[in-house]
């Protein structure tokens, strides 16, 4: 087993490095782990190995199992609503220096997001260890009501961990978990928030392991969870890909994707990780702006650690200790960051670059009134982003003699807004001084 | 790797502690103390006073941010140190001021993450020359030690794994092999914190440890009494104590954890079978 253990160099896109890499004829799909280069593998309670080993050797054999893919693929289609769309943003692009943009329509998927991939997938595995309970954290709550769903879908108990001050600024998301039938615990530790979360679900998932399944909602963790997440949302990527060759023709120049722990991004990135000629960009919660301190930039200015499980980057004081992240989208507000990303930032396959909290404002506005979609404040930082690819390949076409109509962006639009209805209208100013709504949406925004 | 427990360099101060213990024809007691709770003057006072009345091994916890393997009181103790202002160096000031006043053998009890940060040959330097005996490790497990495994070897340090009721007989043997010190036996599927009973798990964990070729296997999680540590003594080589010293040092301070110790102690000498 050949592990670096030397600090990785700093993240960036070193692109005659990658074109070596994918011309050397090395596939960087279907990336097994434990290992992503140094990243990854499992920095867990000895408890908890024996659970990790029955889960991957169930995931092997269920992969491997055409009546687990036509289960999954049934599940896609007729429960999901898969295929998602994708919608060409011919009046959003005008704002991206002109080129053409392709929105990945995953805000389409039955509970508003991407999660449902994962969720459905770890819940059918569930039932085939005859687990009887599955735990899940969340942070904005997505990936609870995933989990929630898919929960009641497949008559498992569901327990969600969600940080007190999470609870408190997505109140109707509690209400929408305890409709479908899941206990939603406040987690009152630390900061409350995600990273407490899943801390709480760990030692459930120890105290429990015999019926429960730790569904976690992120490709993050200890192995097999990253590699596993992102086997069920590939679907996503290969979507993606066959649907712009559909309609352009052609491969697109760029890919872009929000990232927190990186679920949405690794699911659309595995579909053009072998394309030499498509650029591919994760775009970080900049929070406040990155030389505030109040930020999840992870990969733009963590180090890499262990924490839930993987050697990742991470958000860490010279202690080690854990350093509280801040972003305005409670789903991109998470200290660490899915092991394969660390790897594609330190190869440069990917680059990784942050977005404020009121550049991916902006681009939520711009997105309502250009388009009429309502996009997750976690999808408007790929929104943002996109922005700004838009214009840097507007800027190099020019220089070339080519057309800024001739570029093709995709970008993951990996949920529906309609969850932050509350922190929009506070962010824009739209309330009554007076309503409930103010002062819920205060109260996050005072985290 | 032939022979468990192997002392690559020097002799292994745990495995001394324990087995002056035995010699005496009991089980050892190990206390375990949160770093900087209530503060580091008191870990060291509190440390000498396991030390004086009855305690073999003393183990140390650095607070940390994420402390997944532990209950709310010992996560309680830690925040608050952390809040204190609680930083990873002082450590070594705790080691060090209960090695120099007593001949206990004292771990260091570590999330992984600050080892890492700090690097771990670093880390280990520091624990050596503060007279430390090694690390206890909820969160590292042998497949992802290898650096772990170079510097303890170099500096002559203890690594003390955890085996689990889960643990399979591959995984067993695997730790076994890889600890150094003693092994740590969990003794339910739980995290820190005072339980009223003691599992009936905890004796095949031992067991199976003993029979994978550990010499010495020490049982935590849950033990509070005297009467736990009584029934754990009857099978095991030493019985580890937390979150009931964290209770006696938070509401009584220095004199509770010394009298806690030698109520503790009381159960330690095996019973005839």
């Amino acid at each position: 087993m050949v592990r670096l253990m030397v600090d990785a160099p700093a993240a960036g896109s070193d692109e005659s490095a990658v074109d070596a890499f994918l011309q050397g004829g090395e596939s960087l799909r279907h990336a097994p782990g434990p290992y992503f280069g140094s990243y990854g593998g499992r920095w867990m309670p000895e408890s908890l190995i024996a659970a990790l080993d029955e889960l991957e050797d169930t995931f092997q054999k269920a992969k491997a199992d055409p009546e687990f893919t036509a289960q999954i693929a049934e599940l896609n289609k007729n429960y999901s609503g898969r295929p998602s769309l994708l919608t060409e943003a011919k009046r959003f692009a005008e704002h991206a220096g002109g080129v053409r943009i392709f929105l990945k329509r995953e805000d389409l998927n039955h509970t508003g997001s991407h999660k449902i991939n994962n969720v459905l997938g770890q819940a059918l595995l569930a039932k085939r260890m005859g687990k009887t309970r599955v735990i899940a954290e969340t942070g904005a709550g997505q990936h609870g009501v995933a989990s929630a769903t898919a929960a009641a879908l497949m008559g498992l108990e569901c327990v969600v961990y969600m940080g007190a001050e999470d609870c408190r600024r997505q109140s109707l998301n509690v209400a929408r978990m305890e409709l479908l039938g899941a206990t939603v615990i406040p987690v009152t530790n630390g900061s409350q928030t995600l990273k407490d979360a899943i801390n709480e679900a760990l030692r459930d998932w120890v105290a429990n392991v015999d019926n429960t399944h730790y569904l976690l909602g992120t490709a993050a963790g200890a192995h097999p969870f990253p590699a596993m997440v992102r086997y069920f949302h590939e679907v996503i990527g290969d979507e993606a890909r066959a649907q712009i060759l559909e309609q352009t023709g052609r491969l697109p120049d760029a890919v872009c994707a929000c990232i927190g722990g990186g679920s949405n991004a690794i699911g659309i990135f595995h579909g053009f990780l072998d394309d030499p000629s498509v650029r591919i960009y994760g775009f970080e919660a900049g929070g406040d702006g990155v030389e505030t301190g109040r930020h999840a930039a992870t990969i733009t200015l963590g180090k890499p650690g262990v924490l839930h499980g993987a050697r990742s980057y991470l958000m860490q004081d010279d202690d080690g200790q854990t350093i509280e992240s801040h972003s305005i989208s409670a789903g991109l507000d998470y200290p660490g960051v899915g092991p394969e990303h660390s790897y594609l930032a330190d190869i440069g396959r990917v680059s990784y670059e942050p977005i404020t909290d009121s550049e991916a404002m902006d681009a939520f506005r711009l997105l309502c009134r250009t388009e009429g979609i309502i996009p997750a404040i976690e999808s408007a930082h790929a929104l943002a982003g996109a922005i700004k690819v838009g214009q840097r390949l507007a800027a190099e076409a020019e220089t070339s003699g080519s057309k800024a109509a001739d570029k093709i962006v995709v970008v993951n639009l990996s949920g529906r807004g309609d969850k932050d209805v509350a922190t929009a209208a506070e962010w824009f100013d739209l309330l009554d001084k007076d309503s409930p709504e103010h002062e819920i949406a205060k109260e996050g925004e005072q985290l | 790797m032939n022979h468990v427990e192997s002392t690559v360099r020097g002799a292994s101060k745990s495995a001394a502690a324990i087995d002056r213990a035995k010699a005496q024809g009991r089980a050892a007691l190990i206390g375990y103390l949160p770093a900087g709770y209530p503060s580091v003057e008191d870990t060291i006072a509190a440390g000498i006073a396991l030390a004086e009345n009855g305690a073999d091994l003393i183990e140390i916890g650095i607070p940390y941010s994420d402390p997944v393997m532990d209950g709310h009181v010992i996560q309680a103790a830690t925040t608050e140190a952390l809040a204190a202002g609680f930083h990873v160096q002082q450590v070594f000031d705790v080691v060090r001021g209960i090695t120099s006043k007593t001949d206990a053998a004292v771990l260091v009890m570590t999330y992984w993450n600050p080892v890492v940060r700090m690097g771990v040959d670093e880390f280990s330097r520091q624990l050596a020359d503060a007279g430390g005996a090694g690390l206890i490790t909820p969160d590292l497990i042998p497949d992802e030690a290898s650096e772990w495994m170079a510097a303890s070897d170099k500096y002559g340090l203890d690594r003390v794994f955890l085996v689990a009721p889960s643990s399979s007989p591959e995984r067993m043997k695997r730790t076994v092999e890889a600890s150094r010190g003693f092994v740590y036996a969990v003794s339910i599927m739980g995290v820190t914190g005072a339980r009223t009973s003691v599992s009936s798990a905890a004796k095949d964990v031992v067991a199976a440890a003993h029979a994978a070729g550990a010499e010495r296997v020490c049982v935590g999680l849950g033990v509070s009494n005297a009467d736990q540590v009584r029934e754990i003594a009857a099978y095991a080589d030493g019985v580890i104590v937390g979150t009931a010293l964290v209770v006696a040092i938070r509401d009584g301070g220095v004199n509770a954890v010394a009298s806690l110790t030698k109520d503790l102690s009381t159960g330690l000498t095996k019973e005839e079978a």
